[in-house]
């Protein structure tokens, strides 16, 4: 039911304390940002598992963004530092999958920095553009 | 088949301008299990609600999902409404169409409506597979525990009492007050403490409320929030205080003679001794560290107090006795200690007798202290006429010392050096400084009179060393504002040591559970919004335990801790979020990996089973334990691995 000219699809796991408030500001603030990008609720970037991740990649989506709490400021201690260790290590094995580094992205974004949310989900639009198609989305195109 | 009901809000035009709403209904309703759904311009409002009410009973819907705002704005609104007419508040959620969708793509209706839709389909797939949930409730134990009798554990205390609670107190030295016992009067206002603080000792023991316990430390800690059981472990003081007459025979008897700690080393005393040594209504303890009887070599000697004891109130044959209290919440307020002068070897500290550290000047400006309130050096007894303050000695050193700033020396180094030049009118106060921290109120002018009515020399820099030359003391420093190097003659050099958390404090919060910073001191829940609060819930913080700082801070601080756990007790129950974490028992292999990887300690291995189980009052439903998993046995109830699949998959793709 989406449209196909939609660019780039990014599924977005953020935390409910930071990111995911962020993305709120970003829309009280009216900042626009292209639309393929779809929003999941954690409580945490530590609740992140790799296999989340996997899941959407291999489904076909153009990239992962997580979105946790600056260094220090996780709600729940060092949720975010977990995150960090888990998504340096699937970086590392994307390679082997064929895909990009960079279709995984890990962020800190605060809830009071709505503008830097808007400016990664562009920047990285514009990324996943030039990087093209995620090779798994055509097995999905029948 | 659930039966699922969809509400589209237009917020006004705030959604309807950007997401065409007849469009999203009717995609919803192409949706499996959609059984119901419809549009309307402020769902949130009174008839707004009603629609879903009668919706949820007409059509007898077993699940919501409401697409307007974000769920931070109104989840708990749509829940409750939904709850008011029997359907289980956890099986409606929030499809998040405004700020994650209409206001952020407002040109493209199409491409925005199409999101809306996608939106609304994964929020369908997630609540279809959500359990009913009821809130889970935790027994509510309305006692405190104050570890630490400091002037932050007494003004906890007091304020809890007041309000009908009771409060324990485990103290480890044998008595109260802390080191504002050892302060004579306070900055900015030149205020006698002591009596403020004898006054609030009083009422503490004479409190119904209030039981202290003197010479003790916490052995253990077990529970949670609202059912703590904490074990007391109290040292004898060898002297029976019921038949004590406080003759001092003993005292006259005693051959120890070791430092005194509460005059800084200013004195000695024996090794039976009265705490406050100044007060004469103090009763003698007998310390176990120094005493002979106890020692290597002298083990089973001495003795002699017990043999001049008219009352035979000296049993040196006591044994430490535990005690177990049961308590809801705990207050961590274990203070400060200074840092050891004998890590500035630089500035002679611990080897120069007249370079002193800022408690043992303390020390000499009270009137009932070792020297009757006379300022005199150590050396020789006499006057000192030229006196160097050196501040930050051992803060704001991140190579040598501690990184941080000490925060109260700024303030007692010119209050100290004030009451000096009052004393001494023909004396010279040098204060060597590296900035002037006077920011609260009355302090900034506290230190501006300092220089202008009692003529104290500051001079910004640090000082490079402090040596002895024949029979004087010299203070090698530059003045870093006039470029100079100098060297200063002093009579007397007074050390505002670092301030540095408690001794003993990693194992205490191990014990407690507890995080701390690198530099050993408590760490909060959140610098911000849960100042008081620690990790661990039902575990406060309050006073120079969390950071170093002044009297009027820590007060502040313990009052705040009283008040949070104040209003804890106004419920007769603890509630706590059924959103957490849960284990399946048929896939746990007990590999316990979620026990070292929850922050709140809220996991634990059944010993008959070996399986790890949740401690629901503990849970805060972070998720870590659930990525952690190696065998995905623990799940986070209605944010299910298999739900977020099924998100996932409708989020994924691109068409
Ligand atoms: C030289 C000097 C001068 C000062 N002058 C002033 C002044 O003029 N005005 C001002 O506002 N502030 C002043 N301060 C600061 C003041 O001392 C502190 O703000 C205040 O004492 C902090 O109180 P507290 O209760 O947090 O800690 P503390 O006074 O350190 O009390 C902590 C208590 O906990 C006990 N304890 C520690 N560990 C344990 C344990 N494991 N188990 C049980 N009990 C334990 C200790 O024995 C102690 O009784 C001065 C500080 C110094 C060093
Ligand atoms: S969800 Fe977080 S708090 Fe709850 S048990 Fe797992 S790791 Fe601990
Ligand atoms: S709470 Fe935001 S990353 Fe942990």
């Amino acid at each position: 039911m989406d449209n196909n000219n939609s660019g780039p699809r990014v599924v977005a796991f953020l935390c409910h304390w930071c990111t995911y408030t962020g993305a709120d500001l970003a829309g009280t603030t009216r900042l626009e940002y292209p639309v393929g990008i779809r929003i999941i609720h954690l409580m945490c970037s530590g609740a992140i598992d790799v296999v989340y991740v996997l899941k959407a990649l291999l489904d076909g989506a153009d990239g992962v963004l997580i979105g946790g709490c600056h260094p220090g400021d996780c709600h729940y201690q060092t949720g975010n530092l977990k995150a960090r260790r888990r998504i340096a290590l699937l970086r590392n094995i994307l390679q082997t999958l064929g895909l990009e580094q960079e279709r995984v992205r890990l962020r800190w974004i605060s809830a009071s920095e709505g503008r830097l949310f808007a400016e990664t989900v562009r920047q990285y639009n514009s990324n996943l553009e030039s990087m093209g198609k995620n090779p798994f989305a055509d097995e999905w195109d029948v | 088949m659930k039966k699922i009901g969809v509400f589209v809000c237009w917020c006004g035009s705030n959604i309807a301008g950007s997401v065409d709403v007849d469009q999203a209904v009717a995609g919803a309703l192409k949706l499996d299990g959609v059984t119901h759904a419809e549009h309307y311009v402020y769902m949130c409002s009174d008839p707004g609600q009603q629609k879903i009410k009668d919706a949820i009973a007409e059509k007898k819907l077993d699940g919501v999902v409401v697409a307007c705002c974000s769920p931070r704005m109104h989840e708990n609104t749509f829940r409750k409404a939904a709850g008011s007419v029997g359907l289980n508040p956890y099986l409606l959620e929030i499809a998040n169409i405004r700020e994650q969708c209409s206001w952020v793509h407002p040109d493209n209706k199409p491409a925005a409506t199409a999101k809306a839709i996608s939106i609304i389909e994964g929020t369908l797939d997630k609540v279809s597979q959500n359990l009913p949930l009821e809130t889970i409730t935790i027994n509510l134990t309305k006692r405190v525990c104050v570890v630490g009798g400091g002037i932050a554990g007494i003004m906890a205390a007091l304020d809890l009492a007041d309000a009908g609670y009771d409060v324990i107190i485990i103290e480890r030295e044998p008595a109260i007050g802390g080191h504002t016992a050892q302060i004579s009067t306070t900055f900015p206002y030149f205020q006698e403490i002591s009596e403020l603080l004898d006054k609030k000792r009083a009422q503490v023991h004479e409190h119904p409320h209030i039981t202290v316990y003197l010479s003790s430390e916490v052995e253990a800690l077990e529970g949670y929030v609202g059912n703590f059981k904490v074990t007391i472990r109290t040292q004898p003081r060898f002297v029976d205080h019921a038949n004590c007459t406080n003759c001092g025979k003993c005292l006259d008897v005693c051959p120890v003679l070791v430092p005194d700690e509460f005059n800084r080393g200013l004195t000695r005393r024996g090794a039976v001794f009265r705490l406050n040594r100044d007060d004469e209504r103090q009763l003698p303890v007998i310390g176990r560290r120094d005493c002979l009887h106890f020692n290597e070599g002298t083990k089973d000697g001495c003795g002699l107090c017990a043999d001049v004891c008219p009352e035979a109130a000296i049993d040196l044959g006591a044994i430490s006795s535990t005690q177990e209290e049961s308590v809801g919440a705990v207050v961590m307020a274990t203070g400060y200690d200074l840092y050891s002068p004998a890590n500035l070897p630089e500035y002679g500290g611990g080897k120069i007798p007249d370079v002193v550290d800022a408690m043992a000047f303390e020390r000499m400006l009270d009137p009932k202290g070792p020297t009757g309130g006379k300022i005199l050096r150590p050396s020789d007894g006499e006057v000192p006429k030229s006196v160097v303050f050196i501040q930050c000695a051992g803060s704001r050193d991140p190579e040598r010392h501690k990184a941080y700033c000490s925060r109260a020396c700024c303030m007692y180094t010119a209050k100290q050096a004030r009451l000096y030049r009052q004393q001494v009118e023909d004396g010279t106060a040098y204060i060597s400084y590296m900035d002037i921290r006077s920011d609260s109120r009355d302090f900034e002018e506290f230190v501006q009179k300092g220089m202008e009515e009692e003529h104290l020399l500051y001079i910004r820099g640090r000082v490079a060393k402090v040596f002895e030359e024949g029979d004087l003391l010299k203070v090698l420093t530059a003045d870093t504002l006039s470029g100079h190097a100098l060297e200063i003659e002093a009579d007397l050099v007074v050390l505002a040591l670092a301030m540095e958390p408690a001794s003993g404090i990693h194992d205490l919060v191990k014990k407690m559970n507890v995080t701390v910073d690198g530099d050993g001191f408590l760490t909060e829940a959140h610098i911000k919004l849960y100042p008081v609060e620690s990790s661990t819930k039902g575990v406060f913080l309050a006073g120079c335990a969390q950071s170093p700082k002044d009297i009027t801070d820590t007060v502040s601080q313990a009052l705040a801790t009283a008040g949070k756990i104040q209003t804890m007790f106004a419920n007769e129950t603890l509630i706590a979020d059924p959103l957490i974490a849960e284990v399946q028992t048929d896939i746990c292999s007990g590999c316990g990996i979620c026990i070292e990887t929850c922050p709140y300690g809220a996991r634990v291995m059944n010993e008959y089973t070996g399986i790890s189980v949740v401690n629901q009052a503990v849970c805060q439903g972070c998720g870590a334990c659930v990525a952690a998993c190696p065998n995905k046995a623990c799940e986070l109830i209605n944010s299910t691995t298999k739900q977020l699949f099924r998100v996932i998959d409708d989020f994924a793709r691109r068409a």
